[in-house]
């Protein structure tokens, strides 16, 4: 499990977050979802043990993550947005490199994800278009088999095929025993892969619920009229999209993105509703 | 007041399993795709395919054999039809009856359409 209790953190003089809670669970693939600069990248960084906590704890397991004992750092893996490669890297000598330091690592594994993600193990990196980038590396990260496994923006750059081969990819992977932590702004591309879902804002956690419980609080409606009631509403082809508070008129299909909006726009009022 | 709605994805998971045994895909006691084979076919998250098998063991329609699989219950066929039918009496026939008023026909008028 990963635990973050009263948690604050600034850069010299700003302020990311102030005093946050979060736990996460095993066995789930988490979305964290975010404005551009709003702390996604940070919080990855504090999980992973880059950084240090302004106040509070960050703890995965019994390990409190900033003192990166060695236990803890071979069961955790963070895939930056944008990694430094030397010219001669290889996904295959990037993957040697870091092998001998993750226990579970799986070769095997790797040639099986870079077939089915149809990239080249033995090709170098910088004559690689950024998508097979993306996709050599996330292999490589998945082959490494942390029980903790942090992706941040793993879409980010990938044509469409490819976002569909990541979605296929990860819950291919995913066991009981692992916790993925994705971490985006593209939040279409991620619908019906995450699952709870953390959206942050203005240094704080304004949601973290699984699906079940945001379809039990709120009701997507699609119909002809825009609701005056509606937290959050969004002109569509064929009429509105209107997010309401949800008063017993059953499950309906999350919409992400007007979720995403909803939850920015009223965030005093989803916490009551959460709570 | 009327609400109209895309079901939930796992309802939506729940029905088309449910249209794979009404269409005679998997027959009595057949083993049906296991949890990772349909979160992997669909690219959504395995929880939410659980909790699609989770419903339909409730309804009666599969049932579970632990360590082997999800396996089609005897009766599993009249029980979906007899769900859909009050799907359809409940939900979808209020609908079209609202539609029928709004276009200003009437029972009546259907008839020579049948």
């Amino acid at each position: 499990m990963i635990d973050i209790r009263n948690f604050s953190f600034a850069y010299k003089t700003t302020r990311v977050f102030d005093n946050i809670n979060l736990q996460l669970q095993k066995g789930s693939i988490y979305g964290l979802l975010g404005e551009n600069g709003v702390g996604k990248t940070t919080l990855l960084k504090v999980i992973s043990g880059l950084l240090r906590p302004s106040a509070g704890s960050c703890k995965v397991d019994e390990f409190i993550s900033f003192d990166r004992q060695p236990e803890f750092l071979q069961n955790i893996f963070l895939l930056p947005d944008e990694v430094p490669l030397p010219d001669s890297a290889t996904p295959e000598n990037f993957f040697a490199d870091l092998a001998p330091f993750y226990p579970k690592q799986d070769a095997e594994l790797l040639r099986h994800l870079t077939q089915e993600l149809k990239v080249d193990s033995s090709r170098k990196f910088k004559e690689m278009s950024f998508g097979q980038q993306k996709k050599s590396l996330l292999a490589c990260a998945l082959a490494l088999n942390t029980d903790y496994l942090l992706l941040d923006e793993p879409t980010n750059g990938l044509d469409i095929p490819s976002k569909a081969d990541f979605r296929r990819i990860l819950t291919e992977r995913v066991g009981t025993d692992q916790t993925i932590v994705i971490s985006t702004h593209q939040v279409k591309d991620v619908e019906n892969l995450i699952d709870p879902i953390i959206i942050i804002s203005n240094n704080s956690v304004l949601l973290d619920a699984s699906v079940e419980k945001i379809t039990d609080k709120l009701f997507f409606e699609y119909g002809a009229l825009q609701r005056p009631d509606a937290l959050y509403s969004e002109m569509m082809p064929g009429g509105y999209l209107n997010v309401l508070v949800n008063n017993g008129m059953g499950e309906s299909q999350l919409n992400i993105e007007a979720l995403f909006n909803a939850v920015l726009r009223n965030s005093a009022m989803i916490k009551n509703i959460f709570e | 007041m009327d609400f109209k709605k895309q079901k939930s994805i796992y309802q939506q998971i729940a029905d088309m399993l449910c249209e794979r045994i009404v269409e005679g895909e998997w027959k009595d006691d057949d083993r049906i795709a296991s949890v990772r084979d349909v979160a992997v076919q669909l690219g959504v998250n395995p929880n939410t395919v659980v909790r699609s098998f989770d419903h339909l063991q409730q309804a009666g329609i599969i049932y579970n054999k632990r360590g082997v699989g999800y396996f089609v219950a005897p009766d599993a066929k009249d029980l979906i039809i007899a769900l859909q039918r009050k799907e359809f009496l409940e939900q979808e026939l209020p609908d079209f009856r609202q539609r029928l008023s709004m276009l200003g026909l009437s029972f009546d008028d259907l008839k020579q359409y049948f």
